[in-house]
């Protein structure tokens, strides 16, 4: 049972209904990162799945960008309390990414350039609800906010949209990543508010 | 890399305003009791609730400014004009009052007294609070690293803890350089080293105490320059702390990687809006 905070009446505003609990609604684009913004060429660019039996599909950014792209159009909510609504990404759907990818893995670890890692199930990438973005609102994906390309899983708190991802370690157990083993929690849905480890 | 965990739930507690202080016209200081308090890192940050009567509530993110100090806790926040929980914690929370937090949170933006690195600090505006934090770690526990802070304000007035910067310059090895972005007294010089710059609580007082050199002002914004001249240089191999407004923290970062640092010792944490 919350404590009341005298003389607090806060400040609701329209759209809050679509708000997770606890976050609030932003209207610009907040950056949240670990360290400084890795320089990524896409002249050099890759992205790998690599199976839990170490077989591994590549791409490179001409292939990669070659592949059926959709657009979404999407909230997000960032751990930090932020919420976004409604942004418009392009890329490419994990489903495309993921056909006829051997695997009975339950759990993928996102790696990108940098050394940045994050930890969720398999599931979570498949059947419309995780792409690899590569355009927001219409222009390239800027450095600062994963260019030039980012995992986008909308559905869980933002730091699972891996900025500056490279490859997907498909895995039979689950292990932690980069946050996760710095106390968040391992699968982060922002209804059910799983901000921390055990929450 | 020093990493913490952080073991079992994070359960809300309700924590007591003991005391409160404005630091500058729009930066307040909340020195809490908080019972159970299990202890802290420096650079970490705990959630704050808010709840009214109907039941609505409100959480935001502030960083601790205090080193650990039993089931004591400080956090400065900053008001935000059209913030939402920001103006009450610096206008309307008064000594007594309760207020809900969890934590301590972020494993990562955390400098751990035992390290050997030379400390590399550098901060934009509010951004001071997690590193003040790592000042007053490093003199509560006597270590010997030498550190180097560049502060960047707008003007010498919104320069949070001038006065205990200034007398943390003769006690520890530690030197400051300020970076007025907007308004500069008349000895920030654009092009080198100037006179101390007054602090906004004493003013007339700001020359006292200083070691030689350990307080210079820069009028302008971050730079290569700025780099070259307050930073630790890479051979020494310093561990960089850089906490600002995300359009700070990247150009920092970026020039810090540009003047040769590696990107693995740069820890940023970089804020955005938090009303």
């Amino acid at each position: 049972m919350s404590i009341i905070s005298r003389g607090f009446s806060g400040r609701r505003r329209p759209g809050d209904e679509k708000l997770p609990p606890g976050q609030y609604l932003e209207t610009g684009f907040p950056v949240l990162s670990a360290g400084p913004t890795p320089p990524v060429n896409t002249a050099t660019w890759e992205f790998t799945i690599v199976t839990e039996t170490g077989e591994a599909r590549r791409w490179d950014w001409r292939q990669f960008t070659g592949l059926p792209a959709e657009q979404i159009t999407t909230d997000i909510h960032c751990v930090t309390k932020w919420s976004k609504l409604g942004t418009h990404w392009r890329g490419v759907s994990l489903d495309t990414l993921l056909d006829g990818v051997p695997t009975t893995a339950g759990y993928v670890m996102a790696r990108s350039y940098g050394g940045y890692t994050t930890n969720m199930p398999l599931p979570d990438l498949r059947d419309g609800k995780a792409w690899i973005a590569y355009e927001y609102e219409g222009a390239p994906l800027h450095p600062e906010h994963g260019g030039p390309a980012r995992l986008l899983v909308p559905h869980l708190y933002f730091w699972k949209s891996a900025k500056w991802v490279t490859g997907l370690d498909l895995m039979t157990r689950d292990r932690r990543g980069f946050w996760e083993e710095l106390g968040y929690h391992d699968y982060g849905d922002p209804w059910r508010e799983q901000r921390y480890q055990g929450d | 890399m020093a990493r913490a965990e952080i073991p079992g739930r994070l359960n809300w507690r309700v924590a007591t305003l003991a005391t409160a202080k404005d630091e500058t016209a729009t930066a307040r200081t909340l020195v809490l009791d908080v019972p159970g308090w299990a202890g802290h890192l420096a650079g970490q940050h705990v959630d704050v609730k808010l709840t009214a009567e109907d039941g609505y509530s409100a959480q935001r993110s502030y960083s601790i400014a205090s080193a650990p100090d039993g089931a004591r806790l400080e956090l400065t926040v900053q008001r935000i004009a059209d913030g939402e929980v920001s103006p009450y914690l610096t206008e309307v929370l008064e000594p007594g009052d309760p207020l809900e937090l969890r934590g301590p949170i972020g494993g990562w933006f955390v400098w751990n007294p035992e390290a050997a690195a030379p400390l590399l600090l550098v901060a934009g505006g509010s951004g001071i609070v997690p590193l003040m934090a790592m000042i007053r770690a490093h003199a509560a526990t006597s270590s010997q690293v030498p550190l180097r802070l560049i502060y960047s304000v707008r003007t010498p007035a919104d320069a949070i803890y001038a006065p205990e910067l200034s007398e943390r310059t003769v006690a520890s090895p530690l030197e400051v350089t300020y970076l007025y972005t907007r308004a500069a007294p008349p000895e920030a010089a654009p092009d080198g080293p100037a006179a101390p710059p007054p602090s906004p609580a004493s003013p007339g007082q700001a020359g006292l105490g200083e070691g030689p050199g350990a307080i210079r002002a820069h009028a302008g914004r971050i730079s290569a320059e700025v780099i070259a001249k307050s930073a630790w240089p890479p051979e020494a191999k310093p561990a960089v702390f850089i906490c600002g407004p995300a359009g700070f923290v990247e150009t920092a970062a970026d020039l810090l990687v540009a003047a040769g640092h590696a990107p693995a010792a740069i820890k940023t944490e970089r804020f955005g809006p938090t009303g």
